[in-house]
């Protein structure tokens, strides 16, 4: 178990909580510990209970933990709401001078320190740092050397100018010395600093960088709790490598720029929730069925309907999977760390590119809004590559021409990966539409070039389960009895739960899946375990279904996608050979 | 692009199904000579296309093109012209895709006015599902779901482009081939957005907004002293309810297209193989 200090500011929505914990945050980051974030909020802009926790420690921390040693309180709720994680000695810092916290009681062991916020706030200059007051009190609290704050302090108002940092630092040191004068604790709390070197993000930030380094050049979006910080980390950013972020009136036109935009040739995402990829539905077929590259991320949050918005839940796998009528190819890729959001979403470009689908980008709100610490090597550029696929150059296009010279999209080869011209190549004008087409990208309902365009491109996803890697990751004893799976953000908590269960004599394998679809064959490790349990944040085990699905023992299929139905002599026929244990019998479907 | 391109390469060699006689033949032709009159070729040229009769143009037409879903083709074309601003842009659609179905799409693109065309065929109906009233259908219209006439008022499409601060909307006329094509051509050297209502009649489920009335009621704006650049001109124009106006009703001779007062000029579709150059910085700023 990490040597581990738990600290929060809390207050309400519009107190600053946020960004004053980020500066704490940072300085620690600074400091050279590492530091693992979560946040409390309502969706709206003013009032309702908020915070925003800090876990640091030297040590690598992977989740948050039930525990609170020093709480920054700027209303008395914030109180009420940790009392389940606070314990004897834990610090709560609060304005005793405040009017409303005047009568504040305290859990029975924490110890309650009054630190006149405002008072000393306005004695640096003003009022509005009482925060920072705070935070220079926390400092004291925790051993932490105040230095540490002022670059964070920098950072944040680096653009008001040099004496508003130097008064931020003036308060600092106000709220430290009014501690180290007026109380003497005894608690051992000591946020030694080392000399690494970390970065701190979050989720969001991490697939919006990894889409810059991925080549994407065109996002469009409408704003949507919690994917939006995807959208503001690509804005003023993307257009300094000769791309652009589009607001669009709604999640049905965003989906449908990006899809024109990656038509036009260009690497294209759009990012969402869940009542945005309800609409986006819409267009997902078309995007597959015209074989366009497009990454679609939904950062997951609290269904159904408008749900919690604000609230962690894994709830749409189902939909990622599933939804749409018909019959559509994907990816579903879904990274399972701050920092594999960053190569996950390299990777979805990757996948869009040379197999010509679109690929779900599947992180949740924990993932989101977790800040987190990494060594800067993590987000290696050197290590991104770009595979673009069949991208048909000028002079190549004459071998893709059918004999009367016209450019074939959709031509069926044996991977099910057809050409690819942007537009603007000469000779290769071509159309391609949402109705079944044939290889010129023209309408069809001719059943065997209906059929041929349907195995087409589910070849494509046959190609690329056996084309690419579709690993998992393992931790814990690999030959344990005792087998935890689990997908998305749950990594982390999961992790430094094998340690509690390891010191409860527990030995458990934990396998960890970031690929939903394709995804690994779990069987053998499934079969070799005896007790496989399914760790997810949603209630009806969405993955668990998905994986006693994989284990499940196969079943005949019997399938018919010309357009036309059953009829009872075909049928019959079918099943005969079926049951004769014809292997071909499911593939009938070529038209007769 | 060369320069002896003529109307028939934005051919394709498939024949339209469109019902003899619909006015969409003439629309599209219009655009085809517009499109090659104006200096493109096919190979720099991408068509979206929505749902309906009029979505079909995309596979008469030869050029880069994309029919997309029902009411979304604004978007796609918004989508294709900023990822390459050197495309020529052309969306097509009906009053049922444009008005209807995607009419908050149209008020968005006509805000944001980037450089490309948008044609609609307004044949004031539903063809393609055999006849059912359209946003532009006439209050006392009657149709299969329609018995008593649709009991609302038509929208007025030029109105709503207008009011969404259009910086160019003209209207034509299919089967008046010189003139339309002399609209589109207009709409495509438009700076912005350029957004042509073509009166293109069914023949089929239509027996009230037939070629013989668009003939008859149809007044030519050049004939007038209409002066499009005037916005008072423009919007009483626009607003009288009981006339049908051929020609360019507005026009803002100092648009600018949203695409170009961004700075997006690049084609997106070029890209380095591997992550740019200076990349580690975006790492660094987390420090």
């Amino acid at each position: 178990m990490p040597e581990d200090l738990n600290w929060a500011i809390g207050g309400e929505a519009g107190d600053g909580i946020d960004s004053t914990g980020k500066i704490f945050a940072q300085a620690l980051s600074r400091a050279g510990r590492h530091v693992f974030t979560s946040k409390d909020f309502a969706s709206r802009i003013r009032g309702g209970y908020t915070a925003y926790k800090i876990r640091t420690s030297v040590d690598r921390v992977e989740s948050v933990v039930d525990r609170l040693d020093i709480l920054i309180a700027l209303t008395e709720r914030t109180i009420h709401e940790n009392e389940d994680e606070l314990h004897e000695g834990s610090v709560i810092i609060y304005d005793g001078e405040r009017s409303t916290m005047q009568d504040v009681e305290v859990p029975e062991g924490t110890h309650a320190m009054t630190v006149p916020l405002k008072r000393l706030a306005e004695d640096a200059g003003g009022a509005i740092m009482r925060n920072v007051v705070a935070l220079g009190a926390a400092c004291q609290v925790a051993n932490f050397p105040i230095e540490n704050l002022d670059e964070a302090l920098a950072k944040r108002f680096g653009d008001k100018g040099e004496a508003i940092i130097e008064n931020n630092e003036q308060a600092a040191r106000l709220g430290q010395e009014y501690v180290a004068e007026n109380y003497d604790l005894d608690t051992d709390y000591d946020l030694e600093t080392t000399d690494n070197d970390y970065v701190l993000l979050n989720g969001d930030e991490a697939i919006g960088m990894g889409a810059i380094a991925a080549g994407c050049r065109f996002y469009s979006g409408y704003p949507i709790t919690p994917a939006t910080d995807v959208m503001e980390y690509l804005t003023g950013r993307i257009e300094q490598y000769g791309g652009a972020v589009v607001q669009a009136e709604d999640e049905l036109s965003a989906v449908n720029m990006a899809l024109g935009a990656a038509r036009a040739g260009a690497r294209s995402m759009t990012a969402t929730s869940g009542p945005g990829i309800d609409l986006m539905t819409e267009t997902f077929g078309l995007v597959a069925t015209t074989e366009t590259p497009l990454v679609i991320c939904d950062v997951m949050r609290s269904g159904p309907s408008t749900g919690m918005p604000t609230k962690q839940e894994q709830g749409d796998l189902d939909m990622l999977l599933y939804g749409g009528h018909g019959e559509i190819p994907r990816f579903v890729v879904g990274p399972t760390t701050v920092s594999e959001c960053f190569w996950k979403t390299v990777e979805a470009f990757n996948l869009a590119e040379q197999y010509q689908t679109p690929v779900f980008l599947v992180s949740d709100l924990a993932l989101a809004v977790t800040e987190q610490t990494f060594p800067p090597e993590a987000f290696d550029m050197d290590e991104v590559e770009i595979k673009r696929g069949n991208v048909v150059e000028e002079d190549e296009i004459d071998s893709w021409l059918d004999e009367q010279g016209r450019f074939q999209p959709h031509f069926p080869t044996a991977d099910g990966v057809s050409p690819r011209a942007f537009p603007g190549t000469t000779d290769g004008a071509h159309m391609t539409t949402g109705l079944e087409h044939d290889s010129l990208g023209r309408r069809t309902e001719e059943e065997e070039v209906r059929v041929e365009q349907v195995d087409k491109r589910n070849r494509k996803v046959q190609t690329a389960k056996e084309e690419e890697d579709w690993d998992y990751r393992e931790f814990g004893d690999s030959d344990a009895d005792t087998l935890v799976i689990s997908w998305g953000s749950n990594e982390g908590a999961m992790r430094e739960a094998l340690e509690f269960l390891d010191e409860d004599g527990h030995d458990v394998r934990f396998i960890s899946v970031p690929y939903l679809f394709p995804r690994p064959d779990l069987t053998d490790e499934v079969d070799a375990a005896e007790d496989v349990i399914v760790v997810e944040c949603n209630a009806t085990g969405q993955f668990a279904d998905v994986l006693e699905h994989d284990v499940l023992e196969r079943v005949e299929r019997i399938n018919k996608y010309t357009g036309v139905r059953y009829k009872a002599d075909e049928l019959a026929e079918d099943v005969a050979a079926a049951i004769a244990g014809d292997a071909d019998s499911t593939q009938e479907v070529e038209a007769e | 692009m060369s320069s002896d391109v003529r109307f028939v390469d934005f051919k394709s060699d498939k024949q339209p199904t469109w019902c003899p006689g619909c006015g969409d033949f003439g629309t599209m032709n219009g655009m085809m000579k517009a499109l090659a009159e104006t200096g493109n070729d096919p190979d720099n040229t991408f068509v979206v296309a929505g749902i309906g009769c009029s979505g079909k143009i995309g596979t008469y037409m030869h050029s880069y093109a994309l029919h997309g879903v029902h009411g979304r083709a604004l978007p796609v074309g918004i989508g294709v012209k900023l990822a390459n601003p050197d495309l020529e842009v052309m969306v097509a659609g009906g009053d049922g895709d444009g008005f209807s179905i995607g009419a908050g799409h149209f008020v968005h693109a006509v805000r944001r006015n980037v450089d490309m065309s948008y044609v609609v065929m307004d044949n004031r109906i539903y063809g393609l599902t055999k006849g059912q009233f359209s946003p532009t259908s006439r209050e006392d219209f009657e149709t299969a779901t329609s018995p008593d006439g649709t009991g609302m008022p038509p929208i007025n499409p030029l109105a709503l482009a207008y009011a969404s601060g259009a910086t160019f909307i003209a209207q034509s006329f299919s089967s008046d081939s010189q003139r339309h094509t002399e609209l589109v051509k207009e709409a495509i050297e438009h700076d912005g957005f350029g957004f042509v209502n073509v009166y293109s009649p069914c023949v089929t489920f239509n027996d009230v907004d037939t070629y013989d009335y668009f003939r008859d009621s149809l007044v030519d704006l050049s004939e007038t002293d209409h002066d499009p650049n005037d916005p008072a001109d423009a919007k009483s124009k626009i607003l009288e309810g009981d006339k049908e106006y051929m020609g360019i009703l507005y026009q803002d001779e100092d648009s600018v297209a949203w695409n170009e007062r961004q700075g997006i000029d690049e084609n997106m579709a070029d890209i380095p193989d591997g992550a740019p150059e200076d990349a580690m910085d975006l790492v660094r700023e987390f420090y």
